[in-house]
């Protein structure tokens, strides 16, 4: 602990970073460039959501990291590990006890309150990448509010697959003024953005750092005659029998038998606890 | 016809006083000035390297011009200088009420976007959120540029290089623009297809009493389209007026060399 600077990143450098937050959560869903340093981990396992959480994190926090809603993938526990070394801050699985929840493609079930932050992991944060390489480009349209492009990729979805096949990282417009990559998160959890806690995206190959500030209002990009609509797997939880979360399927065996268990599970646990039992729960248990 | 628009509305389409674009030292265009009214069809013919392009990407908004104005009689507020109006209202207007057609296809669609969505990108891109009635619009025309509206799922990789030239058309005249830029439409494309892109472009330009201005190489391309001509040589216009005048009674040498050296067949 004493060989590393709180939270491993020099003071400066959280400066820095707190500088981009704090211009992020004034223009909401504006991507503000910072100059990203190297962690000690690959890119693509959550280089900016680690910088931003170090520079938000302080000595009394209670730090939570999901992975794809879990507590107890590779991915979240490292990180977990991470901080619990080099800031010694306290860490829980619980969504309700922690203060700084970081994720990768998950919002947890329950609700957040004011005094929480949501730190997303993001891989590419400009919605327009895949249609408009050139970065010049897509900053123009951003500053010129010129979004009709986004729409374009939508009318694919539908001319191709029928509906809006977008199944995550499913664009969003931030208070009628910036589209934003929500980050993979399934468009299940696209409703959830409008929360009472902070949110924050980083991305640290990209060097970009957006915000949402609590209750900021976002909608979901669609047609006039094919309105957006949040989809989840349509079954209960084996385990918990919740019907309202979202869920990962998992193979059994090669018989082809499978279950749905809830992807977040602090969520599926606290619901088995309260005594909810799914169609597998005995046998899990 | 163009006579009988001019009548009724005297205020030129466009107004291009002076315009030059440099590289550096070197002449891109200079001092060119014209009045295209509506309905009128502009054709600019010369070599290459003697400036039409530069000229018309001037025109456009796509290069900053050196010094000069280009007036465009907007819908809204009249006659305003597309040149020192904000970047935002330029681009505005680059997807309404003007068309750019690129001489290579490629230039202008979205290759890995669907037929559909290329033709409904500008739609969208002014406020259209009714997948409906987009694809409806699409349908329509990819048939008055005579595609088989079977092909609207197809991408336009999948297409022919005529095909992919009227799809460019048809994705520029969907938001029913009243200037049409085009940088050699023909270029590229034998000439049997050439003659129906012609033909189509010709009953469009009537149909919807576009205003055009088409730089090309190719002296039968202007004949059959514009009603006036400008002959360019080294960055200046040499010789301008009636496209028929212009080619039957050559006055430049250098018109006369141009209009002396088609092959006659």
């Amino acid at each position: 602990m004493s060989d590393y600077n709180f939270a491993y990143l020099d003071e400066q450098t959280k400066r820095m970073i707190r500088r981009a937050i704090l211009k992020g959560l004034a223009v909401p869903g504006y991507q503000v460039p910072f100059a990203s340093r190297e962690m000690p981990m690959p890119y693509g396992w959550g280089t900016g959501g680690v910088q931003v959480t170090a520079a938000t994190l302080v000595p009394d926090d209670s730090l939570k990291v999901i992975d794809q809603g879990a507590d107890d993938t590779t991915n979240a526990v490292s990180i977990r590990k991470f901080f619990e070394r080099t800031a010694g801050v306290a860490t829980t699985e619980e969504t309700k006890k922690a203060s700084v929840i970081q994720t990768r493609h998950r919002i947890p079930e329950a609700d957040l309150s004011e005094d929480q932050i949501l730190v997303y992991q993001v891989p590419i944060p400009e919605p327009l990448r895949f249609l408009e390489p050139r970065e010049m480009e897509t900053r123009k349209m951003h500053s010129l509010e010129e979004y009709g492009l986004m729409h374009v990729k939508l009318y694919e979805d539908i001319s191709q697959h029928g509906d809006i096949a977008t199944a995550y990282a499913y664009p969003v417009k931030v208070e009628d003024r910036y589209v934003m990559d929500p980050s993979p998160i399934p468009k299940f959890d696209n409703p959830k953005l409008e929360m009472a806690a902070i949110q924050l995206f980083g991305a640290g190959r990209e060097q970009r750092i957006y915000a949402l500030p609590p209750y900021t209002r976002v909608v979901s990009l669609d047609f006039e005659d094919y309105p957006f609509e949040a989809t989840k797997a349509n079954h209960p939880c084996d385990l918990c029998a919740a019907e309202d979360s979202y869920l990962d399927e998992v193979i059994l065996d090669d018989a082809g038998s499978r279950m749905f268990v809830c992807s977040d599970t602090d969520y599926c646990r606290s619901r088995r606890a309260e005594g909810h039992v799914g169609r597998l729960g005995e046998e899990a248990a | 016809m163009g006579a009988e628009v001019k009548e009724q509305d005297m205020t030129p389409l466009l107004q291009v006083k002076a315009l030059t674009k440099m590289y550096g030292p070197r002449i891109g265009c200079k001092d060119v000035s014209f009045d295209l009214y509506p309905g009128e069809v502009m054709g600019i013919v010369g070599e290459s390297g003697s400036g039409k392009s530069t000229l018309l990407n001037a025109m456009a908004g796509h290069h900053a011009p050196d010094c000069g104005e280009v007036v465009f009689d907007t819908r809204a507020d009249g006659p305003v200088d597309t040149c020192t109006m904000s970047e935002p209202a330029r681009r505005m207007l680059g997807r309404t009420d003007w068309a750019f057609v690129h001489q290579h296809a490629r230039d202008g669609l979205r290759m890995s976007v669907s037929a559909g969505g290329n033709i409904g990108e500008r739609l969208m891109a002014v406020g259209g959120r009714h997948y409906g009635e987009i694809r409806e619009q699409a349908a329509d025309w990819l048939g008055r540029v005579e595609i088989s509206d079977s092909r609207i799922d197809d991408r336009p990789s999948d297409f022919s290089g005529g095909m992919q030239q009227r799809l460019q058309i048809a994705r520029n005249l969907v938001t029913g623009p009243r200037l049409v830029f085009m940088d050699e439409p023909t270029g590229g494309l034998d000439v049997s297809v050439q003659a129906r892109l012609l033909d189509l472009l010709r009953s469009l330009v009537r149909e919807m009493g576009l205003s055009a201005i088409i730089v090309t190489h190719d002296l039968a391309v202007v004949r059959l389209l514009a009603d006036r001509l400008m002959v360019m040589k080294d960055g200046h216009v040499v010789e301008s007026g009636l496209t028929d005048q212009v080619l039957d009674d050559p006055q430049h040498a250098y018109t006369q060399l141009l209009v002396s050296s088609v092959l006659q067949v």
